[in-house]
């Protein structure tokens, strides 16, 4: 029925089956918008945030899925500014990946503001020695930056790209392409480190706070380089997925490999640094103000095992495992090394986000338990769903992968 | 304000608490909620959620029998000399400029990121969980000088600030000096309804005020103080437990300085 839309020479699903699972997404996403209108009404109210956790599970979110979808300003500035060439056959992937994910942490940040109507006073009334201002800055600039480079691959579509303007258009926008991802490089670059920066400057909360650089806490460092560390093979994990589902091949295992191996240089960068940063913490930071690294933990909920399960299992065995050429050219243990990265700098970004402000830091205070209400979740999985819908769509109607028509014949 | 900078004021106006000379009896809070409009809520039984500028601590020595011993900590809002919710603002929502050293909270301009509360680490700020309801009637009994605040922004103690507006307008009718305020001239209403005068507050900077020796006084501490956050808020109590629960001494070892959290 849709038959004319595809890509040439490509194959994909009947309508029937695609209408039937945009259907099953759907209904996640309309179950999250139904949140979310739910919580533009009524107010935050309705989640499970309170004034102990301001932030919860949409920061950590936020903050995950925008390192994992540092793929594409990683990747491009692979590409594109450093000419690796190879990597022309998951670049439109990791666009794609990209995008999802900033825009749709950006749809979070509007629910998650307790004024949205007053998102960009961001920029009206900047505060220059915020790191969130700086985030705000170069996030949405950045996803500006994404809309650009995703759309000439929309362009690209076979009915679009008979239009000789659009057709033009999107081999002028290719043509400048370095430029955007040189832009993106840099923008990206900087918010992922004021991710960082955002928690190291939090001189009330020691689990965050580190000293640092200039204006820059260690933090804003760690930040990019566990997101570069597992951005690349995030999208390599999608990739997969995708074949999974689709039952084609779409990338050369070539690729991914290499794709692993950058993830896994970079990883292996980060943790050396994670690892020393760890240690001066507990051994002069901590005692400096009183405190010991047995304090920052608590119990089961709030134990040493999440940051050894972040630093060990889910840093440095996925970063031996990436860096090491016999286990990552062997496809299992590439997926896995790469599944136990992203774990890990997920888990990173929440204890950074939940565990600082779970902790009392006045000695008479407690530790505070909290657990996300049905509106986080299901908000959280309506953007999911919209990952996964604006995935589909893409997939079936945009020419995604280069090589697929050569390795399907 | 850049992370890390005190800035200094002539006048810096400060609060000394007498824990040993408070009860706990919490007409602190009242008088905190009704002085600045905090609009009852419905359903106050998540106490995570309810607004306390001012909230009393009880305090423990964590011994049984005869031994046993609590005080209480009332805690308004430091007024850090470098606060930690300041600089991280994205929006100038909350800053520490006018003369005084009150650390302000710009509700019209908060976009209720909750970044501040993130930061302080005595829990001093508060979000707005849904818009301000007074019972029917309750209107009348409203500060009209307090400003009510809206669903889905930041607030927090600011020392009455309205108060000192009026002192000053006061002052000025007076042909006194609004700058140098006399001591008592300007008083929160927390210390001014303290039935056993627990609460005193001026300028520490003043010799003339009575919180100048308080606050210098050898059984005087602040909160968390190795954290370099300067609070403008001090307490005094005679009994050593109580005044090291005023800060974290686990790592020093030190015999009754350690403090598990339960």
């Amino acid at each position: 029925m849709d038959r004319a839309l595809f890509p040439d020479g490509l194959e994909r699903c009947s309508f029937g089956k695609f209408v039937l699972w945009m259907g099953f997404v759907s209904a996640f996403f309309l179950f999250g918008l139904y949140a979310m209108l739910l919580i533009f009404a009524k107010g935050i109210v309705v989640t499970g945030l309170d004034n102990y956790f301001g932030f919860g599970l949409w920061i950590t979110f936020d903050l995950a899925v925008i390192a994992l979808g540092a793929g594409a300003f990683f990747t491009g500035f692979l590409k594109y500014i450093l000419k690796i060439d190879q990597l022309k056959n998951i670049i439109n992937l990791t666009v794609i990946v990209g995008f999802i994910c900033y825009s749709g942490a950006m749809l979070v940040l509007t629910m998650d503001i307790g004024q949205p109507i007053r998102a960009w006073f961001g920029y009206w009334h900047p505060n220059v020695h915020s790191m969130l201002t700086e985030v705000i800055f170069c996030i949405t600039c950045y996803c500006l930056v994404l809309v650009i480079e995703f759309v000439p691959l929309v362009l690209e579509q076979k009915q679009l790209n008979k239009i000789p303007f659009l057709h033009h258009l999107a081999h002028n926008m290719h043509v400048n392409m370095a430029l955007f991802a040189g832009i993106g490089a840099f923008l990206s670059t900087f918010h992922q480190g004021s991710l960082g920066g955002m928690y190291g400057v939090l001189i009330g909360r020691p689990y965050a706070f580190r000293e640092g650089f200039f204006i820059w806490p260690w933090t804003f460092f760690l930040f990019v380089l566990s997101a570069v560390g597992c951005g690349p093979i995030f999208t390599v994990l999608c990739c997969t997925l995708m074949e999974k589902m689709t039952g084609r091949k779409l990338v050369d295992f070539k690729t991914k490999a290499l794709m692993g191996k950058i993830a896994g240089t970079m990883l292996t960068v980060y943790i050396f640094f994670k690892i020393l940063d760890t240690y001066a913490w507990a051994n002069n930071y901590l005692p400096s103000i009183g405190m010991t690294f047995d304090q920052m933990f608590y119990g089961l909920v709030y134990g040493k095992w999440l940051m050894f399960t972040e630093i060990i299992l889910c840093g440095l065995v996925p970063a031996i495992m990436l860096i090491t050429p016999s286990i990552r050219n062997n496809p299992t243990l590439l997926y896995t090394a790469g599944i136990l990265d992203c774990i890990g700098v997920s888990l990173n970004r929440y204890l950074f986000t939940v565990q600082s402000i779970a902790m009392p830091i006045l000695p008479f205070d407690t530790w505070q338990i909290y657990a996300p209400n049905w509106a986080e979740w299901a908000t959280s999985g309506m953007i999911v769903a919209y990952g996964v819908l604006v995935m589909s769509l893409s997939y079936r109607y945009l020419p995604v992968f280069p090589q697929e028509r050569g390795m399907n014949k | 304000m850049a992370h890390g900078a005190t800035k200094e004021f002539k006048v810096t106006w400060g609060m000394v608490i007498d824990l040993d000379k408070c009860t706990g009896c919490g007409a602190c809070m009242t008088a905190c909620q009704v002085e600045n409009n905090i609009a009852p809520m419905v359903d106050a039984s998540n106490k995570m959620r309810t607004l306390s500028w001012m909230l009393v601590f009880e305090l423990s020595n964590k011994k049984s029998g005869a031994e046993a011993e609590v005080a209480y900590l009332p805690r308004p809002c430091m007024q850090c000399g470098n606060p930690a919710c300041v600089p991280v603002c994205p929006v100038i929502a909350t800053e520490k400029n006018e003369e005084g050293g009150i650390v302000s909270q710009v509700y019209p301009r908060c976009i209720g990121c909750r970044y501040c509360m993130a930061a302080c680490p005595y829990h001093a700020r508060y979000f707005n969980w849904e818009d301000p309801i007074f019972p029917k009637g309750m209107e009348k009994a409203l500060s009209p000088s307090t400003s009510a605040r809206p669903r889905g922004v930041v607030e927090k103690c600011n020392f009455c600030h309205t108060r000192f507006m009026q002192a000053k307008d006061k002052a000025r009718q007076d042909g006194g000096n609004p700058e140098g305020l006399a001591d008592g001239a300007y008083m929160p209403a927390c210390a001014e309804i303290c039935p056993t005068g627990a609460i005193s507050f001026g300028d520490v900077k003043n010799k003339e005020h009575k919180v100048f020796d308080l606050a210098q006084g050898k059984d005087a501490f602040r909160l968390l103080e190795k954290l370099g956050l300067n609070p403008q808020v001090y307490y005094v109590s005679k009994r050593e437990w109580v005044r090291k629960l005023g800060d974290n001494y686990a790592a020093t070892g030190k015999p009754g300085a350690a403090k598990k959290h339960s």
